[in-house]
């Protein structure tokens, strides 16, 4: 109970927020439509970048949003009075999950409405897997920018390490370089970042019509990374502080 | 009278700097204690540690037979924080909807909880837009909300108007006298007279413990900013005073 009155809260303080939420749905769209236009003459490789654009923009915005909401209950005293009532640390961590994932649920599906209707985007398989995987990625973005607001004293400190954290993942994400391409310590990098699975799952979709064993696996693999991250920011919530 | 809290040879650093030196207390259950003492003076740093917030280097705290900080003690602890700790994004009734949420309670008493806090008109605002004093009262309203057993407030009436700060006094009393237990903290002579009990901190050391009536004996005056200054002054061969240049910084809430 306590979980869903936290992402009711969360979801709340976004509606208060219209013009955040008019960013989160129009942004990823107008990009989109630009990379539509940039590859208007080269219809195969604007599938191919829209594809994986349609789930690296839930990524990079909900890392972004969570890092400052998080650094904001630091700042404010909300967290540490959070803490000091019954809620346990997994009802505001799965608050925010839950929160972030329906708020990335309507982006994605407002994004890849657009993609398919109008930029006439084309993929093999199905656009509610493209959906299914572009909300993991929201949630894993969520996960790692609750994580990363732990390292940081101020929202200065927090926006900067979407550089540091989700730069390298989309750099070696096999969009810039094909994976079997890189150096092997590159490619090495790129296997431990969770956001290759997830453009490896979207890939498979784009090219094959039914759901194939790579994709739901490398689902997996990013559900799996946000467990993780999400135990490991549970362990930087203290009750107790300096 | 049973106690509610005890504190026993409670030292607590902040960084480098100890704050409290081996303080100990005892608060009984269902008063309102009056925490007082300059800025900086380790006020704020005793609440944390009695909420169970803060490290703490030695000693113990117990809150109604419980260490400080236990998870039983969650549902029946409210604490209010200086810098007023709520959501400027949400409303001021979504603020305690929210908290009331948290201790399983509905939103009527959330509502109700607004409304004895003299918000009621303000109830559909964003806390960000409302000024200093709403926005503290909108904090109370969420700590109160739970009906807790342990009330700890970190100065509470600063910034409101008289009548109000008398209202919310009255409610204090209530609470008390219903069974809880208040830690106020507050720079207002005149509120520390409304005290059942007082507790004066300075340098994070206790100077006095006693009732107001008592403290205004003990120091031979009917004044109790006199009789602070008075209780001050004895200690003052003992307790070194503020070095030169060093700020009296407030400790962050």
């Amino acid at each position: 109970m306590i979980l869903l009155h936290t992402t009711g809260r969360i979801l709340r303080q976004l509606r208060h927020d219209r013009r955040t939420v008019a960013m989160l749905v129009a942004v990823p769209t107008l990009l989109l439509t630009l990379l539509y236009f940039m590859y208007q003459e080269q219809e195969f490789v604007f599938d191919r970048i829209a594809l994986i654009m349609l789930g690296v923009f839930p990524f990079i915005i909900m890392f972004l949003i969570t890092s400052i909401a998080m650094q904001r209950e630091r700042t404010t005293g909300t967290l540490e009075r959070l803490l000091t009532t019954p809620l346990r640390k997994t009802d505001l961590l799965f608050g925010y999950g839950l929160a972030f994932g329906v708020a990335a649920a309507v982006q994605a599906s407002l994004a890849a409405a657009l993609a398919y209707l109008l930029l006439d985007l084309d993929t093999q398989g199905g656009a509610g897997y493209v959906i299914m995987i572009a909300v993991a990625n929201a949630v894993l973005g969520m996960a790692l920018g609750l994580l990363a607001s732990a390292f940081a004293k101020t929202e200065f400190q927090a926006v900067q390490f979407m550089p540091v954290l989700a730069v390298p993942q989309l750099l070696l994400c096999g969009l810039f370089v094909q994976r079997d391409q890189m150096a092997g310590w590159l490619q090495a990098l790129s296997d431990v970042m969770p956001l290759t699975y997830a453009v490896e799952a979207l890939q498979e979709v784009g090219a094959h019509a039914e759901p194939t064993g790579t994709m739901w696996r490398d689902f997996a693999i990013v559900a799996g990374a946000v467990v993780v991250s999400l135990a490991a920011a549970a362990g930087t919530l203290r009750r107790r502080t300096p | 009278m049973a106690s509610a809290i005890e504190v026993a040879d409670l030292v607590v650093h902040r960084g480098a700097r100890p704050v409290l030196h081996g303080l100990s207390c005892t608060i009984p259950e269902g008063s309102v204690t009056g925490l007082l003492g300059p800025s900086g003076s380790g006020k704020t740093t005793l609440m944390r540690a009695i909420v169970g917030v803060q490290v703490v280097k030695s000693g113990t705290v117990t809150v109604l037979g419980r260490p400080a900080g236990d998870a039983q003690l969650r549902k029946q602890i409210g604490y209010l924080t200086q810098a007023p700790s709520v959501y400027a994004d949400l409303t001021v009734r979504e603020n305690a909807r929210y908290f009331a949420a948290l201790y399983g309670l509905s939103a009527s008493e959330a509502d109700a909880a607004v409304r004895d806090v003299g918000l009621a008109a303000a109830a559909g605002q964003l806390v960000g837009n409302l000024s200093g004093g709403q926005r503290s009262r909108a904090s109370l309203a969420c700590a109160v909300v739970g009906r807790p057993k342990v009330l700890i407030l970190d100065e509470p009436t600063v910034g409101q108007d008289p009548v109000l700060r008398d209202e919310l006094w009255a409610q204090f009393r209530d609470m008390a006298q219903a069974g809880s237990t208040l830690v106020v903290s507050s720079h207002v002579m005149d509120e520390a007279n409304r005290c059942d009990r007082l507790l004066l901190i300075r340098e994070g050391a206790l100077i006095a413990d006693d009732t107001p009536a008592a403290v205004k004996a003990a120091a031979g005056t009917d004044d109790l900013d006199q009789a602070f200054l008075t209780l001050i002054r004895r200690q003052e061969p003992a307790v070194p005073g503020p070095r030169a240049g060093e700020s009296a910084s407030e400790v962050p809430a």
